[in-house]
């Protein structure tokens, strides 16, 4: 089953000037995320996250393609019920209490006023702003009005949960707790689809990642899958006590070589050379201290296909001109 | 309750904390208060001065509330994307519509009630007497805002806040015209100078038709049957530009 699939989703938003083309912000996206898992949507900025996860929710109608949300189509009025979203950077009426706030997203999702009350108390405590229930939301920090969106999202206790950007605004401990609320919210079988532009939150939490560039998506897949766990990009060595200068068997393997007092760090470019260092390290009667593979990481990943999508766009300008 | 009505509350809780509506109320009070020191200085027509200012008074803030906050009733939302968690919500754009409308309607009740209620102790105080007449003029004055208001809505779900103003006082102006100009052209040569002013007066709301401020000031009523049909034009007037509004709303991108 698949909460959220989206089909060759484009979005060109009008220049604003006769005879100057559209700006193209989606351009064919397809994506499926399924139920129950957390899918990081990962891009740079104005890659097209906000607009999709707009054209997701009906804020912004797509120029062509399909998206279905819980197996109705996109901006569905009845299947909202079904869904908590948070934009990108909280705007929320501020004249309201914390309270009155979640009190009104309750009612709107058609909720009791028993159980409005209710979920008020919770999600205050659940997002840590049980102080400030009686607090106008004009006086809330930054940090704290993240907190009330999210409360906001998921008031009516959804099954599908989209956020704009989560993590944004908020301190380490903050973001600790949005991580461990996303991890709960899949433990209690919800679905979560969030973008991010930090590749360390989708890393840790994420089951699924989908890399969007220039409005198109460029990969997507389980973390590990994509990063290929088992490419190792380097070594480092750590050992003790041996001489490094001058021996032309150690500099001819290391990208490498850190000497610091009696301790060594060595780099080595791939795992192949390791047997032969340690070997060497061996015969001069040194200590071997640790041996870490570096894996590519995301990030590696991210930039990669950054650098790509970057060498794309002058190519087409160049063919361009020259047509 | 509806989404309508969680929406509409809601919008009438905003203006109450939006101390602007407060200001007005008390504006109101110096104008009647201000139509009692005019009366003072002219012994004569004493009684009809104060009637006269004290109408003029609420028709005056009750229409200024409905331009101002009825162009920002969705602009608003929009420019500071308030709307984005609110239409993420199960209810439909043309519910959220009427859902502010009603809002800003039940604001302007309120509001013109007490200034009503400040201008009927007045006249009170100063023993003028309290004419049926005026209570029509105010019951019209209330069709005529809920007009403006829709006015100042359909312009502001396609336009910006300021082309907004400019369309609405326009239209208020010449829907207060209208009827002048059509007596005034109607005996006249020109065909193209009749048949534009025969448009404008179909296309326009016949606001003059809504006002009788006038002869109330003076005691004298209208027939019942005249308050229905004007009250009537005007709430269809006012549903008509609805609908027109949440027909343009639907389409949008925020
Ligand atoms: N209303 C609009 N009119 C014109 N262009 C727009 C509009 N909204 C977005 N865009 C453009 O579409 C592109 C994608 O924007 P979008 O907000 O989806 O990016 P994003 O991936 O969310 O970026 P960020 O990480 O900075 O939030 C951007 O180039 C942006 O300028
Ligand atoms: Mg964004």
């Amino acid at each position: 089953m698949d909460d959220i699939v989206t089909e060759d989703l484009s979005k060109s938003y009008p220049s604003g000037w006769p005879g100057r083309p559209p700006f193209v912000a989606l351009d064919g996206l397809s994506l499926t995320v399924r139920r129950g898992e957390i899918f990081g949507f990962l891009g740079p900025n104005g890659a097209g996250k906000t607009t999709t996860l707009k054209i997701l929710l009906g804020l912004v109608r797509a120029t062509s393609g399909r998206a279905h949300l819980l197996g109705e189509p996109a901006g569905d009025v009845a299947t909202r019920r079904r869904i908590g979203f948070l934009p990108e950077s909280p705007y929320f009426y501020d004249y309201l209490t914390a309270e009155e706030f979640l009190g009104f997203y309750g009612e709107l999702a058609g909720l009791s006023r028993a159980v409005t009350t209710q979920r008020v108390d919770e999600l205050l405590q659940l997002v840590g702003l049980g102080e400030a229930r009686t607090r106008q939301l004009r006086k809330f920090s930054k940090g704290m009005l993240q907190r009330i969106g999210l409360a906001q999202a998921l008031i009516h206790d959804p099954e599908l949960v989209i956020l704009d950007e989560p993590m944004t605004g908020l301190d380490p401990v903050g973001r600790k707790q949005v991580r461990d609320l996303i991890l709960s919210l899949r433990d209690r079988g919800k679905t979560v689809f969030f973008s991010t532009h930090i590749l360390h939150d989708v890393e840790m939490i994420c089951d699924r990642v989908g890399i969007v560039m220039k409005g198109r998506l460029v990969a997507s897949g389980r973390v590990n899958e994509l990063v290929r766990q088992d490419h190792i990009q380097s070594v480092e060595i750590v050992c003790q006590h041996i001489k490094t200068e001058g021996n032309a068997l150690i500099h001819s393997l290391a990208t490498r070589v850190l000497q610091q007092g009696p301790q060594c760090l060595i780099v080595l470019p791939s795992p192949d050379a390791v047997d032969v260092l340690v070997g060497e390290i061996r015969r001069q009667g040194g200590r071997l201290l640790s041996v870490t593979p570096h894996k590519a990481s995301l990030e590696d990943l991210f930039f990669h296909e950054a650098a790509q999508a970057v060498s794309r766009v002058p190519a087409h300008v160049t063919s361009g001109r020259v047509s | 309750m509806g989404a309508i009505g969680v929406i509409a509350v809601n919008a009438f809780r905003e203006s109450l904390r939006d101390k602007i509506l407060y200001n007005l109320v008390l504006f109101a009070g110096l104008l009647i208060g201000l139509s009692v020191l005019l009366a003072d200085l002219s012994i004569t027509e004493h009684h009809k001065v104060i009637a006269d200012m004290g109408l003029a008074a609420i028709n005056l803030i009750g229409v200024i509330i409905a331009m101002f906050v009825g162009i920002s009733l969705v602009n608003k939302e929009i420019e500071r994307r308030t709307i984005y968690t609110i239409m993420a919500r199960p209810i439909s754009r043309s519910f959220f519509i009427m859902g502010k409308y009603f809002g800003l309607t039940l604001t302007l009740l309120v509001n013109m009630s007490v200034m009503l209620a400040v201008f009927l102790l007045t006249l009170w105080l100063y023993h003028v007497p309290i004419e049926p007449s005026l209570f029509q003029a105010v019951q019209l004055m209330f069709v005529e805002i809920l007009v403006v208001t829709a006015i100042a809505l359909f312009f502001s779900t396609f336009t910006s806040s300021t082309l907004s103003a400019i369309f609405t006082l326009g239209l208020y102006v010449i829907g207060h015209l209208t009827a002048d100009l059509r007596a005034m052209v109607a005996n006249s040569e020109g065909v193209v100078g009749k048949a534009v002013v025969d448009l404008l007066y179909y296309l326009c709301p016949n606001l003059e038709m809504l006002n009788i401020k006038g002869q109330a000031a003076v005691g004298v009523s209208v027939a019942p049957e005249y308050m229905m049909l004007a009250s009537l034009y005007g709430l269809l007037y006012a549903g008509v530009l609805l609908t027109g509004a949440c027909l343009v709303f639907q389409r949008r991108d925020f």
